[in-house]
């Protein structure tokens, strides 16, 4: 579904990822972790070509992504994107929010539409919302909505960039719940997330990033119990400590 | 002692009264006009301000610079004395035989009053967070719809208290078009006074129209931004 063959970005002379290799096959779930600015958010980042790479190949669902006659739109439309501070369209109510894309880009019927953003809403746990705007909403139910939202397009891929990293601790829970949903419903995921407990639960596997650099890459278990990386070993034992 | 004769009959009846109604119903036209074209105008030079392509971005930077730092007056003069001497004769004809007036004054007016606006709507877009268009072009939208259906209509949003200074201004300066004999309201007060000698209730009753039509635009705008654009607020 997704894969990365020597891929390096830079910014300016920061190089964000050096010599990025990964594939992730249809129906995994792919776990992102390490460190803030260990270039994580920018790997998935460019699965949907927000940031482009530099140097290197990237196929996503058998669309090259360097190639220019590769129509980007088309892919985008292919993949969902949940952000970290959830980017609802603050304009338009819940249920807009969701039928926006299909409406417009895959130009659904209206009613079929609507229909099927209530069967996303009722999914989420939202159905009541449906006329309410994102300002009106708690951050996990705005989040919430967000997935819906991506899901409404139909993706073959969903990526997650630090889904719950904005949100009070008590609103972490309803939003990771519907992840695992997701995941368990065969749906192919790339998370960055720190939420471990989330990553041994659903993620097929664990890739572990520094400086740009892909350093580990195990299933759950295996990453947790025997981190084979000094690197590694040291944000496992910040994140798990009772100060973090 | 006032030796002046206030005779306010002269413009609440009779011929008079209907001289200044008729210069209103032009005035309302202009503006109304002016108010539809300017924004529509203004909202594209906007768009072509934040255009990806250098030589539309440059134009529109030309195009604002050219007609905000030049008086409204001239560019009047312009269209209406100026203009028509690059045209061929038949179309020459044919201008005479139409409204000329109106026309140069509603292109002066729409122009003159495009170049705030589409400054004012760019500030609105430039105020949108960047985010925004990130999930509209990670949807799969393109730049121009993900501007269209998400960009736009917020910054339009936040634009609305300086549009609507920018319709009135409109409104108010479409009384400069009597200056090339379109017969709107001041001209029309001009001829109630010429023929009267009544210049000071012929005056107040243009200033009185003028301050209705303002507290009308305003509320209207007020109306709609609460109403159609905020309904989440109301």
């Amino acid at each position: 579904m997704i894969k990365f063959n020597a891929v390096h970005k830079w910014f300016k002379s920061l190089h964000v990822l050096n010599d990025i290799n990964l594939s992730v096959q249809q129906g995994e779930v792919v776990v992102v972790c390490g460190p803030s600015g260990s270039g994580k958010s920018t790997l998935i980042r460019t699965i949907n070509q927000l940031e482009p790479i530099d140097k290197g190949s990237l196929i996503v669902d058998g669309m090259d992504l360097c190639d220019k006659k590769t129509d980007i739109n088309r892919l985008r439309a292919e993949v969902g994107f949940v952000f970290q501070q959830f980017n609802l369209y603050p304009h338009l109510s819940v249920l807009n929010n969701i039928t926006l894309a299909p409406t417009k880009i895959r130009k659904t019927p209206r009613k079929d539409a609507e229909e099927q953003a209530m069967a996303l809403l009722e999914r989420v746990g939202l159905a009541n919302k449906r006329d309410s705007y994102p300002s009106q909403l708690s951050g996990g139910q705005q989040q919430r909505v967000a997935i819906a939202r991506a899901l409404a397009m139909k993706p073959k891929i969903m990526l997650f960039d630090e889904p719950t990293s904005a949100l009070d601790p008590e609103m972490i829970g309803e939003v990771l719940a519907v992840m695992q949903d997701l995941a368990r419903s065969g749906m192919t995921m790339v998370c960055v997330t720190h939420e471990m407990g989330f990553a041994r639960e659903v993620a097929d596997r664990v890739v572990f990033m520094d400086h740009g650099v892909i350093l580990e890459e195990a299933e759950p278990e295996e990453f947790f119990r025997n981190p084979q990386h000094d690197r590694a070993k040291q944000f496992l034992k910040q994140l798990l400590s009772p100060m973090h | 002692m006032l030796s002046y004769q206030f005779d306010w009959s002269v413009v609440t009846t009779g011929k008079y009264f209907e001289w200044l109604v008729s210069g209103l119903g032009l005035t309302l036209q202009l503006s109304a006009a002016g108010i539809v074209l300017s924004f529509l105008l203004g909202l594209l030079i906007a768009v072509l301000r934040m255009s990806h392509f250098s030589p539309l971005r440059w134009f529109a930077h030309v195009y604002l610079e050219f007609f905000r730092n030049t008086p409204l007056l001239v560019q009047i003069f312009f269209w209406y004395f100026g203009s028509y001497k690059l045209l061929p004769m038949a179309v020459n004809e044919w201008l005479n035989s139409t409204n000329f007036e109106f026309a140069a004054a509603l292109i002066a007016l729409t122009i003159y009053t495009s170049a705030f606006i589409a400054e004012d709507i760019r500030s609105g877009v430039l105020s949108i967070p960047k985010e925004q268009m990130e999930a509209a072009r990670s949807a799969g939208f393109s730049y121009i719809r993900s501007m269209q259906y998400i960009i736009l209509p917020q910054a339009v949003r936040i634009t609305v208290p300086p549009l609507i200074n920018q319709f009135l201004n409109l409104a108010k300066n479409s009384s400069l078009a009597m200056t090339i004999g379109v017969m709107e309201l001041t001209y029309q007060a001009r001829q109630v006074e010429s023929y009267t000698f009544k210049g000071f209730e012929a005056f107040t009753a243009a200033t009185l129209v003028y301050l209705v039509l303002s507290v009308v635009i305003t509320a209207l705008m007020d109306q709609y931004n609460n109403r159609v654009l905020n309904p989440q607020r109301g």
